[in-house]
């Protein structure tokens, strides 16, 4: 014990102190990005905005947009699936590093799209979105699971949850990597 | 300063720590400093540094669920480590810890396969997920208009790639055994051993036109091996091949499951298989509809095509079922059936019930 203790302090006699205010993320080359006042984001990289990236082709049905509660109805199932599955302590950690005001924005749009509700998608395609995220097929499942209670919460009926579910299922191949 | 005296007093300030910092409440975050002196000491007494006796807490407003976690004191550390969502981690497999979609593992067949009641499917059992092992079990029943029919089960599922699984059958003839000169309450016993490999495609996700396909073998042996040669049967032991075809139609909320089997059993091989006359193997057909209503409520309707080696009159076999995902790990189905005829008695139709427990 005594000794630990000796040579501990005789390391910490030996180290240089750094001087009072050195700005530790320019020394490390920590990037700050701030987000926009605005939208509350944080930018990414540009990319190329297409509904192409949505991952499938709409469906065109007034009565499956009713049946999510028009535009507004999917925006807050988005919102709410992104909610519960920061709150999943399977799938949390996925979401904690990322920008979960944006993806409410994207995902609301790219279910908005998909349902035909007359959106445009302006998110990033699926591969790209979700690379090296090291998703797996469990993920998938737990995601799918936070998509259906909100849908549920939504009293979606389960027929018009599956169309949304089908149009999703297919893009696994580009979300799941391990 | 003079290097001893700066020594003396790091030194002391260590000597001070130490003890604090073993004092130090574990449960929130706390970063305890110490001043380190660049500005020359006072002359005269050099006062000691005062240690951070309240630590200081970071904070950002309320505390998100991640963070709240990140936070939390690291679990033991071991090669059986379990965590919230249960099951134990062996090395590298989960075993036991689920994570499949409701239903997805589909009920037992009385043959112990992953399926619907009475047709094998491409799924397999276990709730385990791509790395992990899973186990389910079964018991069902089968009440016929003469017939009493029992099946007990266990599967083992590996990964979303196996699937080992074993049924005990146990066939009561009831009233029927004397009539055909066999005994009282006479029962058929059939063991069942069945693999299955799935070999391309995804019951849920991927594209929607390619189904989870799955080839397997059962090698079923009946316990009456002199009774069923007495029958009219080559063997008292045999092995069907299948390949199954299973997907999940998301957009119309319909199951299709198509399964093509090479086999000689009669009636399953409950009545041995192939007959001495020297009949044998045939290509049987099975095929399966199902409706999902809710995440955890299906319903559906299954065929399946059985040959005649015997000459008894084996008819093809359907049923119309409904299964209910109680909970996570326990499902329960039940099914009105048509058997047709068996061993020459005709009109044999009957309730099905069935529980299975899938971890």
């Amino acid at each position: 014990m005594l000794l630990t203790t000796a040579a501990s302090a005789f390391l910490m006699l030996m180290q240089q102190a750094p001087a009072e205010g050195t700005d530790w993320d320019a020394e490390f080359g920590v990037e700050t990005k701030e987000r926009d006042p605005v939208t509350g984001e944080i930018p990414v990289e540009p990319y190329d905005q297409s509904n192409a990236n949505a991952g499938a082709t709409p469906y065109d049905s007034a009565g499956l947009v009713a049946a999510f509660g028009g535009r507004e109805g999917i925006a807050r199932i988005a919102a709410r699936t992104v909610e519960l599955s920061e709150a999943d302590p399977r799938i949390a950690d996925i979401f904690a590093a990322h920008d979960m005001v944006r993806l409410k924005r994207t995902l609301s749009e790219q279910f908005c799209y998909l349902l035909g509700a007359g959106c445009d998608y302006t998110g990033r395609d699926m591969k790209t979105a979700h690379t090296d995220m090291g998703v797996t097929k469990a993920d998938m499942n737990a995601l799918v699971e936070n998509l259906q209670s909100a849908m549920r919460e939504a009293k979606v009926p389960f027929a018009a949850q599956n169309r949304l579910l089908a149009k999703l299922a297919p893009m696994s191949g580009d979300v799941v990597e391990r | 300063m003079p290097n001893a005296a700066r020594m003396s007093l790091t030194l002391l300030n260590v000597l001070t720590l130490a003890p604090a910092a073993l004092a130090l409440p574990d449960a929130a975050p706390h970063i305890a400093f110490v001043p380190v002196l660049e500005s020359p000491a006072p002359s005269a007494e050099p006062a000691l540094p005062q240690i951070a006796a309240q630590a200081v807490t970071l904070d950002h407003g309320p505390a998100r669920p991640a963070e709240l976690r990140a936070l939390q004191p690291l679990g033991e550390a071991n090669a059986f480590a379990s965590d919230a969502s249960g099951g134990v981690r062996i090395g590298k497999v989960d075993v036991l810890k689920g994570g499949k979609l409701l239903l997805t593992n589909a009920i037992s067949t009385v043959e112990g396969s992953s399926g619907g009641g009475i047709a094998r499917w491409a799924t397999i059992g276990g709730r385990q997920m791509p790395g992990g092992i899973g186990i389910s079990g079964h018991a069902s029943a089968i009440e016929l208009a003469d017939f009493g029919w029992r099946s007990y089960g266990v599967a083992l599922g590996f990964g979303d790639r196996l699937e080992l699984s074993y049924a005990r059958a146990d066939f009561d003839t009831r009233d029927i055994g004397a009539l055909l000169g066999i005994g009282q309450g006479y029962t058929f016993n059939l063991d069942t051993f069945g693999a299955k490999l799935r070999v391309a495609g995804d019951l849920v996700y991927g594209e929607s036109w390619l189904p989870q396909i799955a080839v397997g073998v059962e090698h079923k042996r009946s316990r009456d091996g002199a009774l069923v040669r007495a029958l009219g049967a080559a063997d008292d032991d045999g092995t069907d091949y299948t390949i199954s075809a299973t997907k999940l139609l998301l957009a119309r909320s319909l199951l299709v499951n198509a399964t093509l089997r090479y086999t000689e059993a009669n009636e399953l091989g409950l009545l041995g298989f192939g007959s001495a006359a020297g009949a044998g193997y045939k290509l049987q057909f099975e095929g399966s509809l199902g409706y999902q209503l809710s995440r955890r409520a299906v319903v559906g309707a299954e065929y399946r095509s059985k040959p005649d080696n015997l000459g008894l009159g084996d008819d093809d076999w359907m049923d119309i079922f409904a299964a209910y995902a109680l909970t996570d790990n326990l499902t329960l189905a039940a099914a009105y059936v048509d058997l047709g005829s068996i061993a020459t008695i005709p009109d044999q139709r009957g309730g099905f019930v069935s529980a299975q427990v899938a971890f």
